[in-house]
């Protein structure tokens, strides 16, 4: 591991209008780590998540991420062009709703293989070879390369939403909610798949989930959102098995028992 | 441009009036400007339908003047209705003189076909165009695809030729086959096939697209660069066929289906009728032309 971050947080804001997204939010993000932002619904996880991932602008703040040559980078001050194109070669955004970040009228092998089609891959037979790979990767079986995604059930558009967003071997990815609205063993081979994954590949990841047990199971390090603010940060089993901030307490406590 | 003596005088030459003309000649000098860039203009609305021409109208009015001679086809075709009608509008709102034979035209304004004889410099060949915008049918936001033409993102283009070989072994794709203009602007060249795609690369003929309903105007210049999209290991290829026209015996050209009666019989002949019947006056005979010269609708069916 190198001795730099791979991205700079520093004091991002978002208002809309009035109401506060997220407020003064700083981290550093190391090469391989993961980062589980966790919070109560309207708390800013999604806010600052879009905002990170460059989808949204912030209202004040900065970000920078260190490119592959090393440099670091002004996320903000970039073109339009080159944030779009570190969107589909470096970096990955997995959505809640696999809808959102899938083409549902084309099939899973196009799917996976429009990233690589994107920067300029134009040969049918790799790009269909390295799509049977990913698909096998995400345990997704090598005869439903055809299918849309239209004919997949929940669990496996998500598989297959992930494989699309690693074909290009990317080092950062933003995921929000990945196992939201999944039943509960689905959910536990999901993030099996996902564990395995980031670890492979050693990604870095940054994590959005109300779920306290996919951020143990998933993240080294924590950071818990109230009212837009971070109220708590450190060491995922630090904060989940000695939470310092009442606001984490009480959530901590209120993890249903079964 | 004063008002030409024609026999209808409430009608502006050409039709349209001259702020119009000119609005469009803009929107044309634009779009030549950047080749397959897709210029935005005020589209009129015309005394035809949206999907009849009105684009292709709205371009040949602009550019016409007394002086040119008009062609229009339509599938290839002089004497089907959409061109004879769009012929005989020309002719009366612009008294311009019109003809069928395409080395004659200035003007040629087509319904998704190139003509066989091939182009020469000065002349302009106008396409009517249903739907301009060749990523439409993949991403159905105006804003994202006009996003996605500035940054020069075409990738998704290549995900429908994927889709293509994935589902039939072969890119499918046989009509408005995406080409891309002067390395640059991805292109969708209304709904000619994919025939014709060759010979709009390096035409000498300047080439205009005017789409009505959907407002849009653009433009291949004389001998600009258009490559058909396609794959390292599927690359593209025109359509072939394995019998030559079946009235004029030409090979290479692209060639219609005709029903000939109803016990299965038909022939294949060339799309583009004019070339037709030029090679049969220079006495080429294919194995279904009659001895002498008569009208289609005398002619013997097929066994």
């Amino acid at each position: 591991m190198t001795d730099e971050p791979l991205l700079r947080v520093s004091a991002l804001s978002k208002f809309y209008g009035p109401r506060v997204g997220c407020d003064n939010v700083s981290f550093d993000l190391w090469p391989g780590e993961v980062l589980a932002v966790v919070g109560e619904s309207g708390s800013g996880k999604t806010t600052l998540l879009n905002c990170l991932s460059t989808r949204l602008l912030p209202s004040s703040g900065t970000a920078s991420y260190r490119m592959r040559d090393g440099q670091f980078r002004e996320l903000y001050r970039m073109s339009e062009a080159e944030r779009r194109f570190l969107m589909r070669t470096d970096w990955g955004f997995v959505h809640q709703n696999p809808a959102d970040g899938l083409r549902m009228t084309v099939s899973a092998g196009a799917n996976v293989g429009e990233r690589l089609m994107a920067v300029g891959d134009r040969h049918y037979g790799k790009i269909r070879a390295t799509a049977v790979d990913w698909l096998s990767r995400v345990e997704i079986d090598e005869d439903r390369i055809d299918d849309e995604p239209r004919a997949f059930s929940g669990g496996m558009r998500q598989r297959l939403q992930i494989a699309r967003n690693l074909v290009t071997g990317p080092r950062l990815v933003f995921m929000d909610e990945p196992t939201g609205g999944l039943d509960v063993s689905v959910q536990a081979r999901l993030l099996d798949l996902l564990r395995g994954l980031v670890t492979d590949l050693g990604l870095a990841a940054i994590v959005v989930t109300h779920d306290l047990a996919v951020a143990r199971l998933l993240s080294q390090r924590m950071m818990v959102m109230k009212d837009g603010r971070v109220v708590e940060s450190g060491l995922t089993d630090r904060v989940l098995d000695d939470p310092r901030a009442p606001y984490t307490q009480l959530l901590v406590s209120s993890i249903l028992q079964v | 441009m004063t008002a030409q003596p024609t026999d209808i005088a409430t009608y502006n030459f050409a039709y349209l009036d001259e702020q119009t003309k000119r609005m469009i000649r803009r929107a044309i000098l634009k779009g030549i400007a950047i080749p397959g860039y897709q210029v935005p203009f005020a589209s009129r609305e015309m005394p035809m339908p949206y999907g009849w021409g009105t684009g292709g109208v709205q371009v040949t009015a602009s550019i016409i003047g007394p002086d040119d001679v008009l062609k229009v086809i339509d599938q290839g075709a002089d004497d089907t209705t959409n061109a004879v009608s769009i012929r005989a509008f020309f002719k009366k709102v612009a008294n311009v003189a019109v003809t069928t034979e395409t080395a004659k035209a200035t003007i040629i304004q087509t319904r998704h076909r190139i003509p066989e004889y091939p182009l020469t410099a000065g002349q302009v060949l106008v396409y009517q165009v249903p739907i301009p915008e060749p990523l439409r049918f993949l991403e159905p936001r105006e804003t994202e695809t006009r996003k996605m033409h500035a940054l020069e993102e075409y990738g998704l283009m290549h995900v429908k030729l994927y889709e293509d070989i994935a589902r039939h072994g072969r890119i499918a794709t046989t009509y408005a086959y995406p080409v891309k203009v002067e390395g640059r602007y991805v292109m969708d060249p209304s709904p000619t096939p994919k025939f014709d795609n060759p010979k709009m690369h390096r035409s000498p003929a300047l080439q205009l697209f005017g789409a009505g309903r959907e407002k849009r105007i653009y433009a291949v210049p004389p001998f600009t660069e258009v490559v058909s999209l396609d794959f390292e290991d599927h690359p593209f290829e025109v359509q072939t066929f394995d019998q030559p026209c079946a009235l004029c015996a030409a090979e290479n050209v692209y060639l219609d289906e005709v029903i000939l009666d109803d016990h299965g019989g038909h022939m294949f002949v060339c799309s583009d009728t004019d070339h037709c019947e030029k090679r049969r006056e220079e006495g080429h005979r294919g194995h279904l032309a009659p001895e002498t010269h008569v009208a289609p609708g005398n002619m013997e069916p097929a066994q």
